[in-house]
């Protein structure tokens, strides 16, 4: 179902990532080496990122409101992906296809027993602070439960690869395809299911949906709990090379708010493309700029973006 | 024996009273057309029987069952369905897949809920439109996208809210036909709408609201003559 107009932003996006590396690898008076170096972390580092911003923009889009406890919800799948692997001595991998059932399961219950009653027309600002308040509650429990010293999650495939000459870790590569399976996954169930279906409707008009017979708060509890669960898979996928602490998310959670803005909200697409394109221009301008500087980069196009396109790439035109 | 029963149903926004006391029963298979003034409550109404606004006091009941208080979906999947004087598609999702969600209620298998929804569609002679996206559709499109949507959900009672407003008299005369045969089917309507001559030509029974009160109930060509309506409505020069 790719339109025209999304076809020309993808191919235009594509057009300008392809030559913006060939122009650094030409121009930009670095060995061709760490550049390929740079591209592949930066497209690693691009899956990590859409795996934290799919659920995010899921939720965003269909419940409309910013899901504060984003990052916590992270972290507390990346503690549910070590305890079992610490206390059952499971494969981690393992341990990441059980948490994303129990992170819907969660996600599915804090919807519709402590923020569906607070959804009413007047506005959606209550359910905000009780994600904000939901992500204190989590982050202190984790905190009085494992404590505050960093732990990790050994993963069984520890060690690297060569791809074109430039080193990727396996677990970082796992990682990636998990996040294109995810993201290919939630496509599918948007797309094909009655389900996806149902959100859509939701997502595009909550009264209308209503009216044809969709339980709108059944929606979002399972809107919710699919957000929960894929950030279930990411942060099981992310505990092999991260280390684990309390806070672990939220120093994604600010990247996966310009991803979501970027790619256009609710936008599962949006998710994937934006993702791997900011993996890459961290990357890649981090060959240039010193230190946080790549940064400046990032959040330069996220201006760049609410003024030109403020949609996003894939938002709909309301 | 009455589809549906509305007993002294009454709605109020603060201090304003938008639906005052009123009482009706509909037969199973009537049309009955409402007519009245902007502001007079017609909306209103059809808003609190889909269920979508609380009613302040009174009691609807849906074929024996009270449904007062029911949540929009759920008066939508007991057959009592509305639809909207501004068209609300879901703009980003083909007209088939507008009317699937629809069929979805009835028929959980997705081929089989396209297949209906398909023949939904062209019931409404949208056929050549099925998979464009519905916020394309010119607004007569979206008119029959509307009817499309209520109907994929095998509806009991029609709640129709000015679904001839904005189109121009040739757009209108096939809408016509077409809530014709719908009502031949065996669906119950409830017509608002302003455009005289369809409601005359359909109604059964017309009923005139004015400040949210009923102010006449009856057979159409008995209720025009009525002076206090033609004051009220049409203005004091008809």
């Amino acid at each position: 179902m790719l339109t025209t107009e999304r076809g020309r932003i993808v191919l235009g996006l594509f057009a300008i990532t392809v030559l913006g590396i060939a122009a650094v690898y030409l121009f930009g008076g670095k060995d061709s080496n760490l550049v390929t170096q740079t591209v592949v972390t930066g497209l690693l580092l691009g899956g990590v990122y859409v795996l934290v911003s799919l659920g995010l923009t899921l939720i965003f889009g269909v419940l409309g409101i910013v899901n504060f406890a984003q990052g916590a919800m992270l972290a507390m799948a990346m503690y549910l992906v070590y305890f079992m692997v610490s206390s059952a001595g499971i494969n981690p991998y393992l341990a990441v296809v059980l948490s994303a059932p129990i992170m819907f399961g969660f996600g599915w219950l804090v919807q519709s027993t402590l923020m569906n009653r607070l959804i009413t027309d007047v506005g959606h600002s209550r359910p905000l602070l009780v994600t904000l308040g939901l992500s204190l509650l989590i982050s202190n429990t984790l905190l009085m439960i494992f404590g505050g010293r960093p732990l990790n999650v050994p993963s069984p495939y520890a060690g690297s690869v060569q791809i074109l000459g430039a080193i990727a870790d396996v677990p970082r590569i796992i990682a990636f395809v998990g996040a294109v399976i995810v993201a290919g996954g939630l496509i599918v169930i948007l797309r094909k299911s009655p389900l996806g279906l149902a959100i859509r409707a939701v997502a595009a008009n909550g009264t209308g949906a209503s009216l044809v017979g969709v339980n709108v708060k059944r929606i979002y509890a399972m809107t919710f709990g699919l957000g929960a669960a894929s950030v279930g898979v990411a942060g099981g996928l992310l505990a092999p090379f991260t280390s684990l602490v309390p806070s672990a998310g939220d120093q994604f959670t600010t990247l996966a708010f310009v991803i979501v803005v970027l790619g256009g909200l609710g936008s599962v697409p949006g998710a994937l493309v934006g993702g791997i394109f900011i993996g890459l221009l961290q990357t890649v301008g981090s060959l240039f700029l010193p230190g946080s500087g790549p940064l400046l980069l990032v959040f330069g196009m996220f201006v760049l973006v609410l003024f030109l396109r403020p949609q996003g790439l894939f938002g709909a035109n309301k | 024996m009455s589809l549906l029963v509305l007993d002294g149903l009454s709605k109020s926004f603060g201090g304003l009273v938008a639906l005052g006391n009123v009482n009706l029963e509909i037969a199973d298979r009537e049309y009955l057309g409402i007519i009245g003034p902007n502001g007079a409550g017609k909306t209103t109404l059809l808003s609190v029987l889909a269920g979508q606004l609380r009613p302040t006091s009174g009691k609807i009941v849906f074929d024996g069952q009270d449904i007062t208080g029911w949540s929009a979906d759920r008066v939508a999947s007991v057959g009592l369905v509305r639809t909207f004087q501004l068209m609300r598609p879901f703009e980003s999702m083909t007209v088939l897949e507008n009317v699937a969600i629809a069929s979805h209620n009835k028929i959980r298998s997705i081929p089989k809920a396209r297949d209906h929804a398909a023949d939904v569609i062209d019931r409404v002679g949208l056929g050549t439109y099925k998979d464009a996206m519905s916020g394309t559709l010119p607004t007569a499109g979206l008119k029959r996208l509307e009817l499309a949507r209520a109907l994929a959900l095998e509806p009991r009672v029609l709640l129709l809210d000015e679904v001839l407003a904005g189109l121009v008299p040739t757009e209108r005369a096939p809408i016509i036909d077409l809530l014709r045969e719908i009502h031949q089917d065996g669906v119950t309507v409830l017509f608002v709408e302003h455009i005289m001559a369809a409601v005359l030509a359909l109604s059964e029974r017309l009923l005139v609201m004015h400040e949210g009160q009923q102010l006449a109930l009856g057979v159409p060509a008995d209720v025009i003559q009525d002076v206090a309506v033609v004051d009220a409505y049409l203005g004091e020069d008809y």
